[in-house]
């Protein structure tokens, strides 16, 4: 569905340095970037901020021309063919917006259909199904300036897959959305992806949306990607391993527990880092044999923090 | 069917949706517009048949430009200039049609819009308070085919100036020069008629004259209708294959502002 090979981006920033000079500076926004992504996927692209993702979804619409190397979409060379390609594929950028701020909702959407020539009654049959799914119901007679930044966001979603599209790219789609919107619009991702089939490419700095959705990540850095793998592979890659919190039955000193480090103390409660190869059953065995136990909780690694580390570099650049 | 006809139409709605500013605005035209007819009253009361234009003509001419300056916005501008700013013709660029074609519908619907919201209020108060010329329906047909093409040339010039701003990162000299020839040679500050020699006839030969000064020449009949429509649709054509060509520069070596 996507080829990305050896891509390159690179732009030119004049900078002033005195009251005439300026330096012409190049910024390397992607570098030897490749990846494909399989038909049907559901793929997290995650990346720190000024990463190259956006550059990077820019290219796959056609909107940027890469400075080197090819990208393919749905087997079209998007910078060329970008008006073939517009009409297979679905695009959201979270910070903008393709309704018309001044008309209705409806109206909007009724405009996409004459754009994407979709047939009247087909229009009306996936119209319908979206309402429901994204709940548009009581606000789609409102002019688009009215509605909150939840309610735009899925009327972007609903102009963008009312044609059908094989292939759905999102920029930050749930950026700004609280907890009921959010997880309205994941699970509606979530249906779109396994029911219809639809590959989707989600750009997101929020992990829930990644934990809950993706089949694969892949992380960029400086315009490169430094992950390519799925979610198990990913806290992996954390050296940290499980965190094992104990409630005792009074306030003491740390643990004494051979192979197992003790992270923090709070009162009567420990957090104790497991080794990645460690069995929680047999240190949980241990623990009980030689203290009196409230109470305990087995964590996964938190992506947050294994994110975070790949972010600053800790965990060896490769991919996966 | 093309989709440029409903871009038209949305945009006429836009523009209309609130007609208590634009009907402001008319009244503004209408107040500056009395305030151009004594200028030019004076002027033609010192030089009666000042550019073969009488006094009738020269009044009629003023309220003419007050209600269509509006529609073939001499003052400049346009939506995509701040989009292309923002970095929101991204969302533009990935719709399955071209820019140009996508903008110039929309302006047209804008055109309309402006002209039914704001040309009546100058034009009703001129008539009423002076005596202006009325056309013949043959000249106020010619008169349409006339403002037609003016919206066409108005829209490519500014739509230039708006793809200016994917190669400069400020955008204000480039409409400041626009705005002052615009003004100047469209004949809004005053008729082009009554430029001296040279500079009245390379000013009748320039790309502004066809927004404001053919069109009134038109209405009133001081020039030949054939002519005049030849010389503003080659313009139009000639402006807007230039739109196409510097659109097409420019998604090649295009910058897309903004994440
Ligand atoms: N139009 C531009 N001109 C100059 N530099 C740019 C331009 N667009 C992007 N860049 C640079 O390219 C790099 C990548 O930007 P990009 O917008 O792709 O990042 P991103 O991964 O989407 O970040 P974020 O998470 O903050 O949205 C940044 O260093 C940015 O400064
Ligand atoms: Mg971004």
């Amino acid at each position: 569905m996507i080829e990305v090979t050896d891509v390159a981006r690179t732009f030119t920033v004049r900078r002033r340095t005195g009251r005439f000079r300026r330096v012409r500076t190049t910024v390397r926004a992607v570098d030897g970037m490749s990846f494909t992504v399989p038909r049907g996927q559901f793929l997290g692209y995650l990346g720190p901020n000024g990463a190259g993702k956006s550059t990077t979804i820019k290219m796959l619409t056609g909107i940027l021309t890469p400075s080197a190397g090819s990208v393919r979409v749905c087997g079209l060379d998007p910078s060329r063919q970008r008006t073939t390609l517009a009409r297979r594929i679905g695009v959201v950028f979270g910070q903008r917006t393709t309704l018309w701020w001044d008309l209705p909702l409806r109206d909007s959407l009724a405009l996409v259909r004459r754009l994407y020539r979709v047939e009247s009654a087909a229009h009306r049959e996936r119209l319908d199904e979206l309402t429901a799914l994204l709940e548009l119901g009581p606000f789609l007679d409102t002019p688009v300036r009215q509605l909150s930044l939840g309610q735009r966001m899925r009327g972007d979603l609903a102009a963008a897959l009312l044609h059908a599209p094989e292939l759905l790219i999102l920029d930050e789609p749930t950026i700004g959305l609280d907890v009921v919107s959010k997880a309205t619009v994941r699970g509606f991702l979530e249906r779109l992806n396994t029911e219809r089939g639809t590959t989707i490419l989600l750009t997101t700095h929020d992990l829930g949306d990644i934990e809950r959705l993706c089949d694969r990540v892949l992380i960029v850095d400086r315009g490169r990607p430094v992950f390519d793998g799925d979610l198990p592979a990913l806290r992996a890659r954390a050296d940290t391993g499980r965190t094992l919190v104990v409630d005792l039955a009074e306030p003491g000193p740390p643990v004494d527990l051979g192979g197992v480090t003790v992270a923090r103390v709070a009162g009567p409660r420990q957090w104790l880092a497991l080794p990645p190869d460690a069995n929680p059953a047999a240190v949980i065995a241990a623990l009980s044999a030689r203290y009196e136990i409230r109470d305990l909780a087995l964590r996964e690694p938190d992506i947050e923090e294994v994110v975070a580390r790949l972010y600053q570099g800790v965990v060896s650049p490769a991919a996966g | 069917m093309s989709v440029h006809p409903w871009v038209a139409w949305y945009a006429f709605r836009r523009h209309t949706a609130y007609p208590l500013g634009a009907f402001t605005e008319g009244l503004t035209n209408t107040v500056f517009g009395l305030l151009r007819a004594y200028i030019l009253i004076a002027v033609w009361a010192e030089r009666p048949s000042l550019g073969g234009y009488d006094v009738t003509d020269a009044v009629t001419f003023c309220f003419l430009t007050q209600a269509l300056l509006g529609a073939v916005q001499v003052f400049g501008g346009m939506d995509l200039t701040a989009r292309i700013r923002t970095g929101d013709v991204a969302i533009d660029l990935y719709r399955p049609v071209g820019l140009l074609g996508w903008w110039l519908a929309d302006d047209v619907g804008r055109a309309l819009a402006t002209l039914l919201l704001r040309a009546g209020p100058p034009l009703l108060t001129g008539a009423i308070i002076f005596d202006l010329r009325a056309p013949s329906p043959a000249r106020a047909a010619a008169f349409a085919a006339a403002f037609a093409l003016a919206v066409l040339v108005s829209f490519a010039l500014r739509y230039l100036v708006a793809l200016a701003m994917f190669w400069l990162s400020d955008d204000q000299g480039v409409q400041m020069i626009s705005l002052v020839l615009t003004l100047f040679f469209s004949g809004m500050v005053l008729p082009l008629v009554v430029f001296p020699g040279a500079l009245g006839t390379a000013a009748g030969w320039l790309p502004w004259s066809a927004l404001i000064q053919v069109p009134a020449d038109v209405y009133l009949g001081k020039r030949d209708v054939a002519g005049a429509l030849a010389f503003q649709a080659a313009w139009a054509a000639a402006l807007l294959a230039a739109a196409h060509l510097v659109t097409r520069a420019a998604r090649h070596r295009l910058v897309v502002q903004g994440g």
